[in-house]
């Protein structure tokens, strides 16, 4: 795990997900737009810093579709 | 388990079924899938009965076969099993003895794949038989077979052997046929799951995978049926028989179907592990000068046609070569034919067969249609780079893989013919984009789709 990162990244559900766009506007260091103005993440770990910032561009999403999921501290391997 | 039989390479690849444009109607004496009739006594006859092997030792023998599945994900098919007995054991009691659940997948959503229609008309009992001992490895008690509502004579066919075993009464767990709507997505395995549960065929949010939460919430094994007809085969010959075909990391036969410019095209079964100059050649060669295949359908890539002869027809060697197994597909383009507005039809249909549930998928597909129609009939010189800006922002971000699919059948043709790319972009479009499609498309695909 990188030094200063927490043990979540975002995901979003691109069923629910419909471009409001709030998430890209509160979050854009980990948030950005794809042509249509869906949100784009990373997929990598949300810093420290910006955890708080991360947690309210969830509760602001108006159709519940970005997600902070933790991820196992151990690689899990081998299954599927 | 019985003795394993001398299974050479020759006596497993054999023809099977000429595809509808031959018109002969030809088909196989030899071969593993379909040495018996399709009727239960003759079926029995041929193969033996199911043998009692309790569920342990079927996923034993599952796994030690190395048997992966056959619908295009080439995964491992004992431990997809061992998947939903661990989730099983995990779920909580009242929910594990409701037990698990078997879906056999028959939707054939690839147009240019015949092998599950075929299969399940020729030997209907080898993949029921399949069902059954799935559903023991498993320990379910709930086993679903989904078919295509519109192809009718199959399901007539399925309705008749399942009678046949009713009454027989040889299974422990009754099959239910679903019959689905005929699009691309509706059988993905989360849309037939969804379905299953009373609501629309199309793909669903994951996790959870079905093997955790399927039909029911309960734990699931979503497998396509070719992979349960094998499975059949496993319970009863054994791994060591299975694997005396094919290689070692791809042991066994598979189905494919072999479309295009060949002499017969149809669905065959090979020993995996031939080499695409083996392929063509069990089709009857090349009805004319070839410069590409198509592999693994519509999900797919291009391979020029040196490469695709020299490449061994296996999951492995065709990801390597950078092209797919997939369900077993393969279309030879001729070269008087135009690669480009070939892929761009196949395109704009992958775009219409989208579930319009994402919006990278609803508004990607059909932009990168476009673009690749605009560069094969006006030779559009903005194109080439607007595809490949915008690919990267839909494949990956559906809920299912139908977009990464078709982003990457697009960017194969972009590759594999940068050449024509050329001579579209400084001559306008080549004489082939006046050619018939030599890929088939379903022609309801634009009315039914939505």
């Amino acid at each position: 795990m990188t030094a200063g990162s927490s043990n979540s990244r975002l995901r979003v559900n691109p069923i629910a997900c419909k471009a409001h766009g709030v998430c890209i506007e509160l979050l854009p260091e980990l948030i950005g737009s794809d042509p249509w103005g869906y949100p784009v993440v990373s997929g990598h770990l949300v810093p420290n810093r910006l955890m708080d910032h991360a947690k309210r561009a969830v509760e602001a999403c108006p159709t519940i579709a970005l997600l902070l999921e933790e991820v196992p501290q151990t690689p899990t391997s081998g299954r599927s | 388990m019985n003795q394993p039989e001398a299974a050479g390479r020759e006596g497993d690849t054999a023809r099977l079924y000429a595809a509808q444009s031959a018109g002969s109607g030809q088909t196989a004496e030899s071969g593993r899938l379909f040495s018996g009739p399709a009727d239960l006594a003759g079926h029995v006859g041929a193969h033996g009965p199911l043998p009692g092997h309790d569920g342990p030792a079927i996923l034993d023998a599952v796994d030690r076969s190395g048997l992966t599945g056959r619908g295009g994900a080439a995964f491992p098919t004992g431990r997809k099993m061992r998947a939903v007995v661990d989730a099983t054991a995990r779920v909580r009691r009242s929910a594990r003895q409701q037990g698990a659940v078997v879906v056999a997948n028959g939707c054939e959503g690839e147009p240019a794949s015949a092998k599950d229609r075929t299969l399940l008309t020729r030997a209907p009992h080898l993949v029921l038989d399949g069902i059954a001992a799935a559903a023991r490895a498993i320990g379910a008690n709930r086993a679903h077979l989904c078919l295509h509502e519109d192809e009718h004579a199959l399901i007539q066919v399925v309705q008749l052997a399942l009678k046949e075993r009713r009454s027989a009464g040889i299974d422990a767990v009754d099959v239910q046929i679903a019959a689905l709507p005929h699009r691309y997505v509706a059988s993905e395995e989360t849309s037939l799951i969804q379905f299953l549960d009373g609501g629309p065929a199309m793909p669903r949010f994951t996790p959870p995978r079905p093997f955790e939460r399927g039909v029911a919430g309960r734990p699931t094994l979503v497998d396509n049926v070719e992979t349960l007809a094998h499975v059949g085969l496993i319970a009863r010959h054994g791994p060591a028989w299975f694997r005396a075909s094919g290689m070692a990391n791809a042991p066994g036969t598979a189905l494919v179907t072999v479309g295009g410019a060949v002499t017969h095209p149809g669905v065959y079964e090979i020993s995996l592990g031939i080499t695409g100059a083996e392929l063509l050649e069990l089709a009857g060669g090349a009805a004319e000068p070839l410069q590409a295949v198509l592999t693994g359908g519509y999900f797919g890539a291009w391979l020029p046609e040196s490469r695709f002869l020299a490449t061994r027809i296996a999951p492995k060697d065709l990801a390597a070569a950078g092209a797919a197994m997939g369900a077993g597909i393969f279309v030879a383009l001729p070269r008087t034919s135009c690669a480009l507005a070939e892929t761009a039809r196949v395109a704009r249909y992958m775009a219409e067969q989208s579930a319009g549930q994402c919006g990278p998928c609803i508004n990607g597909l059909p932009a990168l249609a476009g673009a690749l129609e605009a560069l094969a009939r006006r030779g559009d010189t903005r194109a080439p780079d607007y595809i490949n800006s915008l690919a990267p922002y839909v494949a990956g971000r559906g809920a299912c893989h139908h977009p990464d699919g078709t982003t990457r059948l697009i960017a194969s043709a972009l590759s594999v013919f940068a050449a024509d790319v050329r001579t579209h972009l400084g001559r306008g479009p080549c004489a082939g984009t006046r050619r018939p499609s030599i890929l088939p498309l379903p022609a309801l695909a634009a009315e039914a789709h939505r």
